[in-house]
C-alpha cells in the first residue's frame, strides 16, 4: 500500500515541529551563559534576536524579562516560535498520522502536550527553567526513542528521518548565524575569556561541546567551531550530516520503496550537498558567513518546495486522473 | 473466592428498583452464577480500589486519545466517553435471541431498500404509505436501480435496543447511515483486561477483538464484480470529527488507508483514486464515515467541503462501491420503524425476532389524537433527529414543555412519533455513592457483506445520572463493557 501523500507531508512536520521543541528548549536551558554580556548581565533578549523574534515580542510585552521572555517561549501556544506552538502542531500532524502511527507514539505526545498546558506560573519561574527544559527535552527525546523503537519502516519513516534531518540543519544554520551576526566579537575581545565562553556556550546550545573536544582537544577558534557545525561527517547536527541524511532517505525511498517520484528533490538536495562539499570554512568566512547562512536556508526551503510538488501532492489539483 | 472478613458488600443495600437488572440476576435464572461472582469480586476488590482504579481508568482512555471532540465556546476539546468499570451481562440464550434478531433486522432493511430503490412492491402493496417513503428527506433518487452487490445497503448496522421491566428486548432504533460507537466496544473490553484481569478470569466471555477482520471481509465482498484483490479505504471527515479517534481505529484495525475527500479524485474514467506518494492509486471501496449530503458537492450539498466531487458519478457508473450504500437513511427513519414489523412479515414472512417499542405515528390522525391526549405519559421524538436532541420525555416535562410541544404537535404532525415510557433495564455502576443502578441500552452491530456476522455484545450506553434515561454521549452517557458468557 502506497503512502497517502498527505500523511507524507504530515510525517514530515511531525518531526520537524519535535526538533524544534527539543532544540528551543536546549537554546533556553543554555541562555543564561549564552547571551551573558561583559557585565554579566543575563540579556534574554539574545535569544529574542536569535529566533527573529524582537518585533513580535515587543509588540506584546512592554519589557524583555526574563519571565516575559520565558512565558513567550514556554506558555504562550499563540506565539508561533513558542514550545507549546510547536508541540501541539506536532500532535496535530500526529492525531492526522494516528492510523500509521504507534498508540505508544500518540500517547507519549499527546500526554506531552497536556503536560504543557497544565503549567504553572511556579513551572515558569527563573529558578526552575532549567528543570522544565530539561523535562520538555527528555520527553522530546522519549518520542525519539518511540519511534526509534516503533515505527514501521516504510516510507512514512523516510520522510519522519528527512523531515528531523532538515529541521537539524535549519536550526544549526540559525544558530550559527545569530553568533555571527549579533555576537561577533569585537577585534579587542577575540580570545578573551568572555569569547571563549561565548563560543562553548554556541556549542552546548547545539549539544556539540564534548564532541567539538574529541576533534581538537585545545583551542577554540571561530573558524574550528564554525566548520565543525557546519562540515563535520560525524557530528549529528552538523549542516552537511544533516543534509546529507536527508539525501540518504530519498535514496531509500527510491531503492527500497521503490518511489519512482521525487527526481527534483534528490536533483535539488544533491546540488546544496555538491555546493557544500565544494567549499570550506576558510573561504565560507572569507566570503560571509551570514550570507553563506542565508543561501543555505532559502534553499532548504526551495527543497521543501520541491518535495511538497512532487511527493506531497501539492500539485495534484491541477492533474487529470491518469 | 472467599470475602475477606472485614470486607463491605457492595451489593447490601443496591436496590434496582422495579426494573429489569442486568447482572443482578432473579434467583434461579439463567446466568446467576457469573452475576453471583462478579458481585463478591467486586465486593472483594472494595470501593475504595474501585475508585482508584475507575479514576486510573478514564486517565487512560485519555492519554489513549480513545476520545471523541465536543465543541464549546468555539473550541475543540477532548473528551472521554466515561467508562463505567462495572461491566453488563448477555447471557448465551440472551444473546441468541439478540444474534437472531440482528440479523432478521439486517436481512429486512435490505430487502426494503433494495425494494424502494427498485421495483417499490412494498408501496403497490400497500404495506408502507408512498410519501412516507418517497417524500422522506433521505430518499436519494440517485439510487434508483443502482446494482448494489448482494443486495447488501446495510453494510454496517447500529441497532439500539431498550430491555423493559420483564426484561424483552426492544427494538427502539435502527441505524442504517453511519453508525458509531464500535471502536468503544473494543476499547472497553481491553481496558477491563488491563484494569480488572482479577474480575475477567475464569468466566467464560466472548471476544470482540476480530471486529476489524469481519469488517475488512464484508467490505471486500462488496467491491465492483470485476475487481480481484480489492482496495478499501475508510472515508472520514477529518481529525476534527468527533468520532475521528473511531476513524483511526477502523482503519488500523483493518490495515487500511484512512483518507479524507481531499485526498480523493474522481478521474475520466469514473474511477477514484486516492494521491499518494507515487500519484493517483485506484481505490475500489469506500467504507464512508460521511453522510449522504456531504459526499459528492457535485450531487448533493454544493457547499460540502469534506466530499469528492464526481463520486456518485463513480459510483453509478459502479466503479466503486460506497458502505453503507446511499439513501439507506430513509430506513432508519423514526416514522418507516413503525411499520418493520409489517416489513418483516411482508419481506421475510417471519414474527419479528425482536420487538419494536409500539409506536404511535403523529402523522395519521390517530396517532396524533392519542399522543396529544397523552403526551405527559409518552416519549415524543423529532423523526429527524439523531443524538437524542429534541426528545420529551412526558413524564419529566414540565407543563409548559409540554404545551410547547402539543403546539408543535399541531403544526407539523408528521415530523413525529411518540412511545410508551419503556423502563429501560439497570445495570450497577460505580458513583459517588457508591455502587448503584443507572439505566442502559444496547446498540449491537452487524457487519453485512456476502453474509451477516453480529459483533457479540454491542455497545451498553449507561445514563450516569440518577433516573436518567437518556444514554447518548451528548447528554451525559458513558458506556461499560459487555460482556456475552460463552455456553458452559
Amino acid at each position: 500500500m502506497t503512502l497517502l501523500a498527505r500523511f507524507a507531508e504530515a510525517t514530515f512536520w511531525m518531526a520537524r515541529y519535535m526538533e524544534r521543541a527539543e532544540n528551543l528548549a536546549r537554546l533556553i536551558d543554555v541562555n543564561e551563559s549564552f547571551a551573558r554580556d561583559s557585565r554579566g548581565t543575563n540579556d534574554w533578549a539574545g535569544l529574542l534576536f536569535l529566533n527573529g523574534d524582537l518585533e513580535r515580542f515587543d509588540e506584546r510585552h512592554d519589557r524583555r524579562s526574563a519571565a516575559n521572555v520565558l512565558n513567550f517561549y514556554l506558555a504562550d501556544g499563540g506565539n508561533a516560535t513558542s514550545i507549546p506552538y510547536s508541540i501541539r502542531a506536532a500532535r496535530e500532524n500526529a492525531r492526522t498520522l494516528r492510523p500509521l502511527i504507534s498508540t505508544e507514539m500518540w500517547s507519549q505526545l499527546n500526554a506531552f502536550y497536556n503536560r504543557l498546558l497544565s503549567l504553572s506560573p511556579a513551572d515558569l519561574a527563573v529558578q526552575h527553567v532549567s528543570r522544565l527544559c530539561t523535562e520538555i527535552k527528555e520527553a522530546c527525546q522519549t518520542h525519539t526513542g518511540i519511534v526509534e523503537g516503533t515505527f514501521f519502516r516504510d516510507e512514512g519513516h523516510c520522510f519522519y528521518l528527512m523531515g528531523k534531518a532538515i529541521e537539524r540543519a535549519d536550526q544549526t544554520s540559525r544558530l550559527l548565524d545569530i553568533k555571527y551576526h549579533t555576537l561577533l566579537p569585537s577585534p579587542g575581545d577575540v580570545g578573551s575569556p568572555l569569547d571563549v565562553s561565548q563560543w562553548n556556550t554556541l556549542l552546548r546550545s547545539a549539544s556539540a561541546y564534548h564532541a567539538f573536544r574529541r576533534t581538537h582537544a585545545r583551542g577554540m577558534s571561530a573558524p574550528a567551531v564554525a566548520g565543525f557545525l557546519v562540515f563535520h561527517d560525524s557530528f549529528p547536527r552538523s549542516i552537511l550530516l544533516c543534509l546529507k541524511t536527508a539525501a540518504d532517505m530519498l535514496e531509500r525511498l527510491r531503492r527500497r520503496h521503490g518511489v519512482t517520484r521525487g527526481q527534483g528533490a534528490r536533483d535539488k538536495l544533491g546540488a546544496i550537498i555538491a555546493g557544500l562539499e565544494a567549499t570550506d570554512i576558510d573561504t565560507v568566512i572569507a566570503s560571509g558567513m551570514h550570507e553563506f547562512l542565508d543561501r543555505t536556508q532559502a534553499d532548504l526551503i526551495d527543497f521543501t518546495q520541491v518535495l511538497g510538488t512532487e511527493l506531497f501532492g501539492h500539485a495534484f489539483q491541477t492533474q487529470s486522473a491518469a | 473466592m472467599d470475602g475477606k472478613p472485614d470486607r463491605d458488600d457492595l451489593f447490601a443495600r443496591y436496590d434496582p428498583g422495579p426494573f429489569f437488572d442486568e447482572v443482578v440476576r432473579r434467583a434461579g435464572s439463567d446466568g446467576e452464577q457469573v452475576s453471583r461472582l462478579l458481585q463478591d469480586r467486586l465486593s472483594d476488590i472494595g470501593l475504595d480500589l474501585l475508585y482508584r482504579r475507575s479514576d486510573d481508568a478514564g486517565r487512560e482512555l485519555f492519554n489513549l486519545g480513545i476520545t471523541f471532540l465536543i465543541y464549546t465556546e468555539n473550541q475543540a476539546v477532548d473528551r472521554i466517553l466515561p467508562f463505567d468499570i462495572i461491566p453488563r451481562m448477555i447471557t448465551p440464550r440472551e444473546w441468541q435471541q439478540l444474534e437472531r434478531g440482528t440479523r432478521q433486522r439486517v436481512a429486512v432493511l435490505n430487502a426494503f431498500l433494495a425494494d424502494i430503490y427498485g421495483p417499490q412492491r412494498c408501496i403497490k402493496d400497500g404495506i408502507i404509505p408512498g410519501e412516507l417513503v418517497l417524500g422522506n428527506p433521505n430518499y436519494r433518487e440517485a439510487m434508483h436501480d443502482i446494482a448494489v452487490p448482494h443486495g447488501a445497503f446495510v453494510n454496517i448496522l447500529g441497532l439500539d435496543l431498550v430491555r423493559d421491566a420483564e426484561g424483552a428486548f426492544r427494538v427502539l432504533e435502527d441505524n442504517c447511515r453511519v453508525p458509531s460507537g464500535v471502536s468503544y466496544v473494543i476499547e472497553n473490553r481491553h481496558l477491563m483486561q488491563r484494569a480488572f484481569p482479577d474480575l475477567m478470569s475464569d468466566i467464560g466471555v466472548k471476544p470482540v477483538s476480530d471486529y476489524g477482520r469481519h469488517l475488512l471481509e464484508a467490505l471486500a465482498d462488496m467491491a465492483p464484480p470485476a475487481v480481484t484483490d480489492p482496495q478499501v479505504v475508510l472515508l472520514s471527515a477529518g481529525t476534527y470529527n468527533s468520532a475521528y479517534f473511531e476513524h483511526v481505529f477502523l482503519a488500523r484495525e483493518m490495515g487500511v488507508p484512512l483518507v479524507e475527500g481531499q485526498d480523493l479524485v474522481v478521474g475520466e474514467d469514473d474511477r477514484v483514486y486516492m494521491k499518494t506518494i507515487e500519484g493517483l492509486a485506484p481505490v475500489d471501496v469506500i467504507y464512508r464515515r460521511i453522510g449522504d449530503d456531504f459526499l459528492d458537492p457535485e450531487a448533493f450539498r454544493a457547499d460540502s467541503m469534506i466530499g469528492v466531487p464526481g463520486l456518485m458519478r463513480a459510483y453509478r457508473a459502479g466503479k466503486v462501491t460506497l458502505a453503507n450504500a446511499v439513501g439507506t437513511g430513509v430506513a432508519d427513519d423514526k416514522a418507516v420503524y413503525a411499520y418493520m414489523p409489517r416489513l418483516i412479515k411482508y419481506y421475510l414472512d417471519e414474527d419479528a425476532v425482536i420487538d419494536n417499542v409500539p409506536t404511535h405515528i403523529c402523522r395519521e390522525a390517530e396517532g396524533l389524537a392519542y399522543t396529544l391526549d397523552h403526551a405527559a405519559e409518552l416519549v415524543t421524538k423529532p423523526v429527524g433527529e439523531a443524538g437524542g436532541y429534541g426528545i420529551v420525555v412526558g413524564p419529566k416535562a414540565t407543563a409548559e414543555q409540554l404545551d410547547t410541544l402539543r403546539q408543535q404537535l399541531r403544526a407539523d404532525p408528521a415530523n413525529y412519533i411518540s412511545q410508551p415510557m419503556v423502563p429501560l433495564s439497570v445495570c450497577p455502576t460505580l458513583t459517588d455513592d457508591g455502587v448503584e443502578a443507572r439505566h442502559v441500552d444496547l446498540r449491537p452491530f452487524c457487519v453485512t457483506g456476502k453474509s451477516s456476522w453480529v459483533l457479540p455484545g454491542g455497545l451498553t450506553r449507561v445514563a450516569l445520572r440518577r433516573g436518567a434515561i437518556v444514554v447518548n454521549s451528548s447528554q451525559g452517557g458513558g458506556s461499560k463493557d459487555t460482556w456475552v458468557l460463552e455456553a458452559s
